[in-house]
């Protein structure tokens, strides 16, 4: 190596003086942060809180990075997670995201993100838990550890249960591998209280807790909208007004699982979409016809015949 | 011994090396990983050259992305196993090789006596050799 190159390593080495200038724009523009967040408002309807809260997370991250620069030493902040919410409401959806936006911030290495739920935790005999457990944190390490419906963890009525063994574990991953992964726990909001009224440990362990509000009709209309044109349908103008209406009626049955149900409708009205240009075969057919949900594709719902679901009601409520 | 220079097993990659920081292990196992290699942690007490199936430390490690995972194992084996030869090794699972495509060693113990050759004389004046560890007079378990 050249007496050069020693000498232009040098200032990266040292710390800039104290009134050396932040170039905060630099470093935000760097780390393609403004991108993500954009695509989650472009992708991601309504969740306000969530979003505001994740741009609290990038914008301490963004900090803390520049803070290292001046030699500012501070701890890894903690960045385990809850999110609380009825069901299809985008815990998984943002969770996924989250893995995403940590990579950029270089907060975790990989990024990828791991589902687990109980049944991937806990085992079924005595020692079976904890290499089960590990083994999930294992392939989780780089990434984020989404458990979900995390308060099937701990089953207070039976003392004989593995499951609070597995959270042991997961504690002290979570105090000790701090850089090595985040945890999100995820569940309905009642249940999560109780989780963490019993499991004090954890509670003190996650640092975010983030509620994910209900839709309003008006949002699960634009849901709605942008899951067809994902998969490249579209309404048709009598299609969209009947939608809405189908939305109206349908939040106020049971089993209402917010996006999941808008996303099952939409599985329906395709079919019957389907069924519809097969019924009148041999008529010309356009690209247009192949493409366009009619409102009689929407309005054949049983929703709007008979005023409720389309299942049967002795069928099993949709899964949250 | 002749082979042993100071003292010390050289079997797998690296070994004639100065032992590996946990850096540089970090750095081996994410090169196998991002080669879709399966990892695992291996310990023997009897560091033969012929014994191959070294016994295994935990279950197998399919499906990682970081090595953040398989060092904490190896710490793991390291604390249980002190004194023992403790490897990495990347299984590749793809149709040809189905073979370890790495093997080093991360742990070794203190005090490495190495090996004894033995001669035996055999009919018609030939010599038949072999080798044995000075450790493995005892029993399992209590030689290092």
């Amino acid at each position: 190596m050249g007496e050069t190159d020693i000498q232009a390593e040098k200032p990266d080495l040292t710390a800039p003086g104290d009134d050396a200038p932040v170039d905060l724009d630099a470093e935000f523009q760097d780390s393609h942060i403004q991108e993500i967040l954009d695509k989650l408002d472009r992708e991601l309807v309504g969740l306000k809180p969530v979003k505001t809260r994740i741009r609290e997370i990038a914008a301490l991250l963004l900090i803390d990075r520049l803070r290292r620069k001046f030699e500012l030493v501070s701890e890894t902040p903690t960045l385990h997670m809850c999110f609380t919410g009825n069901p299809g409401t985008g815990k998984t959806t943002v969770a996924m995201r989250m893995g995403e936006i940590l990579k950029r911030l270089g907060y975790v290495r990989e990024g990828h993100l791991v589902t687990v739920t109980r049944d991937d935790l806990v085992g079924q005999y005595i020692g079976h838990t904890a290499p089960k457990t590990k083994e999930v944190i294992k392939k989780a390490m780089g990434g984020v550890l989404f458990i979900d419906e995390a308060y099937y963890l701990y089953k207070p009525e039976n003392e004989r249960d593995y499951g609070a063994e597995s959270i042991e574990i997961l504690l002290q991953v979570m105090e000790n591998n701090r850089d090595d992964l985040v945890v999100i726990l995820a569940g309905y909001k009642d249940k999560m209280d109780r989780f963490f009224q019993s499991n004090p440990g954890m509670r003190s362990r996650v640092a975010h807790h983030i509620d994910f509000p209900d839709y309003s009709p008006g949002e699960l209309m634009d849901i709605g909208e942008l899951m067809l044109e994902e998969q490249k349908y579209q309404f048709s103008k009598a299609g969209a007004e009947a939608f809405r209406e189908y939305i109206s009626l349908r939040v106020t049955l049971e089993h209402f699982a917010n996006a999941r149900s808008i996303r099952n409708a939409l599985d329906r009205a395709r079919l019957r979409q389907a069924n519809r240009l097969f019924a009148k075969r041999g008529s010309p057919l356009k690209k247009a016809d192949l493409m366009t949900i009619e409102s009689e594709d929407i309005r054949a719902s049983r929703v709007f015949v008979e005023g409720r679901l389309d299942a049967k009601l002795n069928e099993a409520p949709e899964q949250p | 011994m002749m082979t042993n220079h100071g003292n010390r097993l050289t079997q797998g990659q690296f070994s004639y090396l100065p032992d590996l920081s946990d850096e540089q292990i970090t750095l081996q196992i994410k090169y196998a990983l991002k080669n879709g290699w399966a990892v695992n942690i291996e310990y023997t007490d009897d560091p033969h050259p012929r014994n191959t199936y070294w016994e295994m430390f935990g279950n197998p490690m399919f499906d990682l992305k970081d090595p953040a995972g398989i060092l904490m194992e190896i710490k793991e084996c390291r604390k249980t196993f002190p004194n023992h030869y403790i490897r990495v090794t990347a299984f590749d699972s793809t149709h040809g090789w189905e073979a370890p495509r790495m093997s080093y060693i991360v742990n070794r113990p203190e005090k490495e006596p190495g090996f004894r050759l033995t001669r035996e004389e055999r009919g018609g004046r030939t010599q038949g050799y072999t080798i044995q560890s000075y450790a493995s007079d005892r029993p399992e378990g209590e030689r290092y």
